[in-house]
C-alpha cells in the first residue's frame, strides 16, 4: 500500500487519492521522514461529515523538491508525535484546541489561541462557551529561592502588536520563557470556508499585515491550480518584484530597529527612513506601501509602464547606496558586534529539530529556502543565491538579512530591465471539486504554506494556513534560555516574528 | 568614528518640511478620496459597484434615483468598485486628508468634495501643545501599526508637533487603537483605557478599527473600536498612509 502520495509545490491531487492510514502506520512514517531530513510543513484537522476527523499532514522533501501528502482518520484521540517529532508540538495542539482530539503522551498540551467562537462545549482545556479569557492557562513555573518570575504583555512598551510572555527567571538570567499568543485571532481560516468569495483575498492580503504579497501569492497560487489559470510571465515577474521588494523593505527596517535595541542611533535612524523609501518604491508598483491590490488571483492588479520601471529602477540604485551607508556601519562598529555577537544562540541542531523556518534557520547554516527548494513562479527560472551564516546568534539573523537584502536588490534590478511582454492578468475559473491544494511561498519571514480542500461544489471546505512565525516562535523562546533578560528585546527583533501570523 | 561621521554627512538631513513645506510626493497611483457622480450613472445601470464592494462599504438605494454613497469608514480602497463600474462614475483621487471627527462625516455621496470639520476645540485646549498617545492593536495586521510607527522615524519627526507615542497608558492622555478589536484583546483594550488618566481621547486608525474592515460580522471581532469605546477621531484607509495619519493628528490638535 502506498503511505503517501507525493506533489510540487504549487499543485493539487485527488482527495480521493490522499491515503488515509492508521494512527500508528501515519506517526511512523512521519517520525522516519523526518528524521531522514524533510521537514513538517504542516499537520492540521479537517472536520468530516459526521464529526469524525481526519488529520493532514504536509512533509517538504527537500532532495526530491515534493511534498508529500497523508492523513490518518482520528476518533476522539491518537497517539502524539511530539514526543519523537518535536515538530509536531505546536501543530497537535491546535488540532487539539480545535478539534478537541486529544494527542495522548503529548508533553505540552496547552492552548493555542483560546479561540471564542470554536468552543460550543467546554473544550480539552476547560475551557467553557463564552469564556475568552485568552492567555489564562496553567504556566510553566520554576521553584527555588530568588527565583522569580516575569509577566509582559499582551499590551507592552512600543507600538507592537499584542502577545504575552512569561520568564522564569534567576537573577537577570532567564531560564525559560513561555510565550502566550491568540490575542490576535480574528477567525481567517474559518471565515475563508465557503470561499472563494470576495473578502478572500482581503484576508489573504491581512493575514500577516507586512507579508501581504507572500501570502497574498500563496493563497492567489492555490486558486490558480485548482482551476488550472496560468499565470503570465509578465505578472510572475511583477509579483517576484514586489515579493523582494517586501523582503527589503522588512529587512531593512529590523536592521534598523535591532540597532535600535542596542542604542546605536545612525544605523537606526537612517533604516527607519529607508524602509520607508522601499516601501514608496511598492506604493510605485500599486499605489499602496503595503501591496494591497497588487496581488491578484490570475496576476497582479496592476501593470507597470516604462517610466514607471525608470522610476523604480533609480530608486532602487539610491536604496542601495544609502542602506549600505547605513548597515555597513553595524559590521565595522566594535560596539555592535559585541551586543550582537553570541546573544540568543541556536545550534543548527536545535534549528532542525524544532522545525524552524526562514531567516532564523538559514542563520544557523540551514540551507533552505522555498524560492530554491520548490522553486515557483519566476524562481523557477531566476534563482536568488542562498544567504546563509553559522553563528545562529543574533548577529547571524542581522547579518543574513543584509546579504539577502543585497541578493534582492540585484535580483529586482535584473528583473526590471528585461521585463516580458504580455497581459497580467488571466481569469479563474471555476475551482476543481473534491481536490487538496498546497502552495508554499518565502516570505520575507520564512516559508508560508498554505493548504485548501475543496468540496463537491468547488469551494473551500478547508483552509489551513502555516506562517512562518508558527514554526519560529518556539525558538524565540528557546534562544532566550540562558540569556540575560535585558536581551529580550534585541533577540525579539532579531527574530521579528509575526503575531496577527501565527493567530490568524 | 570617522566611519559614522562619514555617513552622516552622505545621509544627510532628511525630516520632511511638511507642513510648513510642501506634502511628501504621493505615489502616481495612489487611491485617495473617493468621489461618486450620480449624474453618469445609468437608470438602468446593474449596480455592480455595491454588489463586488467586499466590506458594504459601497450603499445604493432605489427610491426615485440610483443614489450610491461609499463609506470610508469600510472602504479597503481597493477600488474593485471604480475597475467594476463601466460609466467612469466611481473614481479615487488624490485627496490624502480623509480623517473625520463624526462617523457620519466618512460617508461619502454625490459630488461630495466638501472638507470634513476635524478640529475638536476641547481637544485642541487640552493636548494642543503636548499629546501623548498609547498605542493598542486589537487584531491589527501589522499595517497599520507600521505605517503609524513610521511618524517617529526622522523622515517625519512627530516630536516635533508635541506628539509623542508612550510605553505606558499611565504616561498617555489617549490611545491609538488599530485593528477590528478582536475579542481576543477586549478585555486588555477596556483595561489599558480605564488606566488612562481623564480626560482622555481615542482615535481609530484604519477601516479595521473604525468599522472591523475586512472582518465586520465575524464573531471573533467587534467591529471596530467605536463599539465599546467612544472615539474622538477616524482616519480611514488599509492601512492608512502615514500622511493621512499625520494629517488627522494635526487637525484635530488644531495645528493644521
Amino acid at each position: 500500500m502506498k503511505c503517501f502520495i507525493d506533489i510540487s509545490n504549487g499543485e493539487t491531487a485527488k482527495l480521493s487519492d490522499v491515503p488515509q492510514l492508521s494512527s500508528n502506520d501515519f506517526r511512523k512514517i512521519i517520525i522516519d521522514e523526518v528524521a531522514q531530513g524533510s521537514r513538517l510543513s504542516a499537520l492540521f484537522g479537517h472536520l468530516l461529515p459526521g464529526g469524525k476527523v481526519l488529520i493532514y499532514a504536509v512533509l517538504a522533501q527537500k532532495e526530491t523538491a515534493s511534498l508529500l501528502l497523508l492523513s490518518s482518520p482520528v476518533d476522539g484521540k491518537y497517539p502524539a508525535l511530539t514526543p519523537d517529532c518535536e515538530q509536531a508540538h505546536l501543530f497537535e495542539r491546535e488540532i487539539a484546541e480545535q478539534y478537541g482530539v486529544f494527542p495522548e503522551g503529548h508533553p505540552w498540551l496547552k492552548p493555542v489561541r483560546f479561540p471564542p467562537a470554536g468552543r460550543s462545549v467546554e473544550d480539552l482545556f476547560g475551557l467553557l462557551p463564552g469564556n475568552n479569557q485568552c492567555g489564562v492557562m496553567d504556566y510553566f513555573k520554576m521553584a527555588g529561592e530568588e527565583i522569580h518570575e516575569v509577566a509582559v504583555g499582551p499590551v507592552h512598551a512600543g507600538i507592537i502588536e499584542p502577545g504575552h510572555f512569561r520568564f522564569q527567571c534567576h537573577g537577570e538570567i532567564v531560564h525559560h520563557l513561555e510565550i502566550s499568543l491568540g490575542y490576535q485571532h480574528r477567525g481567517i481560516e474559518r471565515a475563508l470556508l465557503g470561499g472563494p468569495d470576495k473578502r478572500s483575498i482581503h484576508y489573504a492580503e491581512t493575514l500577516a499585515g507586512d507579508t501581504t504579497v507572500g501570502h497574498g501569492l500563496a493563497y492567489s497560487r492555490i486558486l490558480e491550480s485548482l482551476s488550472k489559470c496560468k499565470v503570465s510571465a509578465r505578472a510572475q515577474v511583477i509579483r517576484g518584484v514586489a515579493q523582494e521588494l517586501e523582503r527589503i523593505a522588512n529587512h531593512i527596517g529590523d536592521l534598523g530597529a535591532l540597532a535600535g535595541d542596542i542604542g546605536f542611533l545612525p544605523t537606526m535612524s537612517y533604516c527607519g527612513r529607508i524602509r520607508g523609501d522601499v516601501l514608496n518604491m511598492t506604493a510605485v508598483l500599486c499605489g499602496n506601501r503595503f501591496s494591497r491590490g497588487l496581488i491578484r488571483p490570475g496576476g497582479v492588479g496592476f501593470d507597470i509602464d516604462a517610466k514607471c520601471i525608470e522610476n523604480l529602477l533609480k530608486k532602487l540604485e539610491t536604496v542601495r547606496m544609502e542602506s549600505e551607508s547605513a548597515v555597513d556601519l553595524l559590521w565595522t562598529t566594535p560596539s555592535v558586534l559585541a551586543r550582537f555577537e553570541g546573544v540568543g544562540q541556536i545550534t543548527s541542531a536545535v534549528c532542525s529539530k524544532l522545525g524552524l523556518v526562514g531567516v532564523a534557520a538559514r542563520a544557523c547554516g540551514e540551507a533552505m529556502d522555498v524560492r530554491q527548494d520548490f522553486p515557483y513562479g519566476i524562481f523557477r527560472f531566476s534563482h536568488i543565491p542562498l544567504s546563509t551564516w553559522s553563528t545562529g546568534d543574533v548577529f547571524a539573523r542581522a547579518f543574513v538579512r543584509w546579504l539577502e537584502v543585497q541578493r534582492s536588490i540585484a535580483f529586482i534590478r535584473e528583473q526590471l530591465e528585461s521585463l516580458p511582454d504580455g497581459d497580467v492578468m488571466a481569469p479563474i475559473g471555476k475551482l476543481a471539486p473534491s481536490r487538496i491544494a498546497v502552495s508554499m511561498r518565502e516570505g520575507w519571514r520564512g516559508e508560508i504554506c498554505h493548504v485548501a480542500i475543496t468540496g463537491e461544489n468547488g469551494k473551500f471546505v478547508g483552509y489551513k494556513v502555516v506562517d512562518a512565525s508558527f514554526h519560529n516562535w518556539f525558538g524565540l523562546a528557546y534562544a532566550m534560555r540562558q540569556q540575560q533578560i535585558s536581551d529580550f528585546p534585541l533577540c525579539n527583533k532579531s527574530f521579528n516574528l509575526s503575531y496577527c501570523g501565527f493567530d490568524l | 568614528m570617522l566611519g559614522i561621521l562619514k555617513a552622516r554627512l552622505f545621509q544627510g538631513h532628511r525630516t520632511i518640511k511638511f507642513p510648513d513645506g510642501p506634502a511628501p510626493e504621493l505615489p502616481d497611483k495612489f487611491a485617495g478620496r473617493p468621489q461618486i457622480e450620480c449624474s453618469k450613472c445609468p437608470s438602468d445601470c446593474g449596480k455592480q459597484c455595491v454588489d463586488i464592494c467586499p466590506t458594504g462599504a459601497f450603499a445604493a438605494s432605489n427610491d426615485d434615483a440610483i443614489t450610491p454613497s461609499i463609506d470610508m469608514g469600510k472602504c479597503l480602497f481597493c477600488r474593485a468598485c471604480s475597475n467594476a463600474c463601466k460609466n467612469n462614475a466611481v473614481s479615487f483621487g488624490r485627496t490624502y486628508q480623509l480623517s473625520a471627527v463624526k462617523r457620519e462625516d466618512l460617508v461619502v455621496k454625490n459630488n461630495d468634495t466638501s472638507e470634513r470639520v476635524v478640529r475638536n476645540k476641547k481637544v485642541c485646549d487640552l493636548f494642543g501643545r503636548s499629546l501623548k498617545l498609547r498605542q493598542v492593536s486589537a487584531g491589527g495586521c501589522n499595517a497599520c501599526e507600521a505605517d503609524t510607527n513610521v511618524l517617529n522615524t526622522l523622515a517625519w519627526d512627530l516630536g516635533r508637533f508635541g506628539i509623542q507615542f508612550v510605553a505606558s497608558p499611565r504616561h498617555a492622555d489617549g490611545l491609538l487603537v488599530t485593528g477590528p478589536v478582536s475579542q481576543n484583546m477586549r478585555e486588555a483594550l477596556l483595561k489599558t483605557y480605564e488606566a488612562v488618566a481623564s480626560p482622555k481621547i481615542v482615535i481609530a486608525v484604519g477601516s479595521c478599527a473604525i468599522s472591523g474592515g475586512p472582518y465586520r460580522g465575524q464573531k471573533e471581532s467587534c467591529n471596530g473600536v467605536d463599539t465599546i469605546l467612544p472615539v474622538d477621531l477616524f482616519i480611514p484607509g488599509c492601512p492608512p498612509h502615514p500622511l493621512t495619519i499625520l494629517d488627522g493628528l494635526l487637525r484635530l490638535i488644531g495645528k493644521l
